[in-house]
């Protein structure tokens, strides 16, 4: 089909007959609720709905309906296969979710280490099958409670985490071989999987038990969400190192979750979400296979994270494409040769940039769309935006509806019986396979600047989320993008919901811990381990096994990112905007 | 009168600030592109700034505004920092404004110390424009 057609405004060329028929067609079947559709069909071109120019939240025209010609270059085998099949279009599991249903993992964290971890107790019970950790802001930023940069900030949006102590008492009562834990951290992320290794250690679960996840995505801080620490190549050595050590002692352990996430929500467009993550996930396989690691040893680990957004027929379509690209990408540019590196697997969260502080009921809505969309398309593990999270982070009862929304979704609708219960839609193809080519495009620059580090250097992803977010900002305000409850269908008089307060205590109780951890510990040792860590930061050595020994004498977090800061030195973006 | 004048004629200048360790700067951006495209001249300071610092780009760049952008909840420790910082300053005229993630019971706080403007999520662009535009100091910016 030519891409003139897509616009139902601009019949023109061979075509013209076949995309006349689809804009009438499409018109009636707007307007066919009505009951004067009978005498439209004088009156049809001038329609409003016949004039509106559609597209999807990537800029992408969207025609009337779509059929057999849209799809007349498709072949079954290359470009979807059966699902289990390469190229995994169609999901990576033959049986779907009949098999295998998807983790239902709530990211959550706040305040002290015990209250997350009553939070923690309250999920198991609830029939949450995965924890996910959210860290405040210090620990994302690796800086311990008494740190002057933390202050006002400790436990605020996620727990407070400063050492090996702080690990304890957030796991206390759940042992490392019955859970999986993903843990949302980057910058630090090797400091705290030491944490985690040496708690298992403690509790005598084996390191080739431990399954879980670190978020370990620097590119995407660099990118979007800001929480670096270090400059990008010492930090990309941080990333390979972790891959190096858990090939070797901890195979079950994802390595990094390549994220979509947090570029969707600094603003992206579905596409520049899926083109920048996959292509983040390129980089750290180049760098993988540069430091020597045979891609297969430490593909197979690692995972990725999409956003699950609104545009119900776009998000399916990138989830797709996502797996499609990621195969043959694995396959074809670098060689793997073991299927599992070839298979995207993916976790999703919805989007909590599209929640609304206004009618905030409405969002119970916006999440179940989303993660539907997220089902459809496959996703292997997913969490639901709680209704709250707008205004505050969740409570208690927001966190339990939004996993019950999963838990509806999953076991009473039917939509699990079915692999990819959308493939063969004329639509989803057609989609799927736009997502597809825009994604390579943007390879093609992001190659043409040398790599993404080398992008990120000059500021090319930022700039290009940037002007979509202001894009999308100003589609909003001018009523092109309805937000329901905001900028339509108003009401200022709806219900105001219950939310979750942190007050300033858990600052003072961290500042207390740290205190009383510090004189407890070894301080010689302390200051050892941690001139191991610097000495092996100047050196090429794999930074896990100083860090892990820091960890097991009680070096908080902080002093073992300082450690690292008097070697590498600290990032600073230039502003733009 | 004289003083209308001056004030239609001098362009306002804002410093768009984060503070704190968050580094979501989605709003922040779009706020600084919707005001500098209504006109104003901003200054971005780019993520991590102290209260001191912040106040020292106040300063250096004459600015009639300050817009914070916290979503992590620091706002109790930042804002009253920055509003006695600028009253030691003798800067008592620039408009404090800021936007985020506020829990209602913090907002009267934040009124007591000096924060004039408070937008939470879902807050118009243009709201923000007007409500700069009706609140800026004109002593603030025909000094």
């Amino acid at each position: 089909m030519s891409s003139s057609s897509r616009n139902p405004n601009k019949v023109e060329g061979g075509g013209s007959a076949q995309s006349k028929t689809r804009t009438r067609s499409a018109t009636s079947s707007i307007i066919s609720s009505d009951a004067t559709h009978q005498q439209l069909d004088v009156t049809e071109s001038e329609s409003p709905a016949c004039k509106k120019q559609t597209v999807t939240s990537s800029g992408h025209p969207v025609a009337p309906f779509y059929e057999s010609d849209d799809l007349s270059d498709l072949d079954y085998q290359r470009d979807l296969n059966d699902p289990g099949e390469f190229p995994y279009t169609r999901g990576i599991h033959q049986t779907g979710y009949r098999g295998k249903l998807w983790t239902m993992r709530q990211f959550a964290g706040f305040g002290t280490p015990e209250e997350t971890n009553n939070r923690y107790h309250q999920l198991i019970a609830a029939g949450g099958t995965g924890l996910s950790v959210a860290f405040d802001l210090p620990t994302l930023m690796g800086r311990d409670p008494d740190d002057p940069l933390s202050a006002g900030e400790i436990g605020k949006c996620g727990v407070s985490v400063a050492s090996l102590a702080d690990m304890e008492r957030l796991f206390a009562g759940i042992k490392l071989s019955d859970v999986t834990t993903s843990m949302t951290i980057n910058s630090p992320a090797p400091m705290l999987l030491a944490m985690y290794l040496v708690l298992a250690e403690r509790q005598g679960v084996d390191w080739q038990q431990v399954s879980g996840t670190i978020q370990n995505d620097i590119l995407k801080e660099f990118i979007a969400q800001k929480e670096y620490i270090y400059p990008p190549r010492p930090s990309m050595r941080l990333i390979t190192d972790v891959f190096a050590f858990c090939g070797e002692h901890a195979p079950k352990w994802n390595t990094i979750s390549v994220s979509g996430y947090h570029i969707r929500e600094a603003g992206s467009t579905a596409v520049q979400e899926l083109a920048f993550t996959l292509r983040d996930g390129i980089e750290y396989v180049q760098y993988g296979i540069d430091a020597g690691l045979d891609v297969d040893t430490f593909a197979p680990r690692m995972s990725f994270f999409f956003n699950a957004h609104s545009d119900f027929f776009e998000e399916i379509a990138k989830y797709r494409a996502a797996r499609k690209i990621w195969s043959n990408v694995m396959r074809n540019r670098f060689h793997a040769k073991d299927d599992r590196s070839w298979k995207l697997r993916f976790h999703s969260q919805t989007a909590g940039g599209s929640l609304t502080g206004q009618q905030a009921y409405n969002n119970v809505m916006r999440a179940t769309w989303q993660a539907l969309a997220a089902v459809m398309g496959g996703t292997n593990s997913l969490h639901t935006c709680s209704l709250d999270e707008a205004l505050a982070l969740p409570t208690s009862d927001a966190a339990t509806l939004a996993l019950r929304t999963q838990q509806i979704i999953a076991h009473e609708t039917g939509i699990t019986e079915v692999a990819d219960p959308l493939g063969g839609s004329y639509l989803i193809e057609a989609l799927t396979r736009e997502m597809e080519n825009k994604a390579n495009s943007y390879f093609k620059a992001i190659d043409d600047c040398g790599g993404m580090v080398e992008a990120i250097e000059q500021g090319y992803p930022q700039r290009e989320i940037a002007e979509s977010a202001y894009r999308d900002q100003k589609r909003v305000e001018s009523g092109e993008r309805a937000v329901v409850g905001v900028t339509t269908f108003v009401d200022d008089g709806a219900a105001e919901i219950p939310t979750l307060y942190i007050d300033e205590s858990t600052e003072q109780k961290q500042l207390d811990q740290l205190q009383l951890l510090k004189q407890k510990r070894d301080t010689d040792r302390v200051a050892r381990a941690l001139e191991q860590v610097r000495a092996a930061a100047d050196g090429t050595t794999n930074m896990m096994e100083p860090l892990l020994e820091a960890v097991r004498v009680y070096a908080t977090l902080g002093e073992m990112c300082n450690a690292l800061r008097d070697v590498w030195g600290e990032y600073e973006e230039t502003p733009m905007i | 009168m004289g003083r209308q004048r001056e004030r239609v004629m001098r362009t306002i200048r804002v410093v768009i600030a984060k503070s704190g360790l968050d580094g979501h700067d989605r709003g922040a951006k779009v706020i600084a592109r919707a005001l500098r495209d209504s006109g104003m001249e901003v200054i971005y300071t780019g993520l991590r700034q102290t209260p001191e610092q912040i106040v020292e780009t106040v300063l250096q760049e004459d600015a009639d505004v300050i817009g914070l952008s916290i979503l992590s909840g620091a706002h109790n420790h930042i804002c009253p920092r920055i509003a006695e910082l600028l009253k030691i300053k003798g800067m008592k005229d620039v408009l404090i404004i800021v936007g985020g993630i506020i829990p209602d019971v913090d907002i009267p706080k934040l009124r007591a110390v000096g924060v004039e403007g408070i937008f939470l999520p879902g807050s118009p662009m243009q709201d923000i424009v007007n409500f700069i535009r009706e609140h800026v100091r004109p002593s603030a910016v025909s000094k």
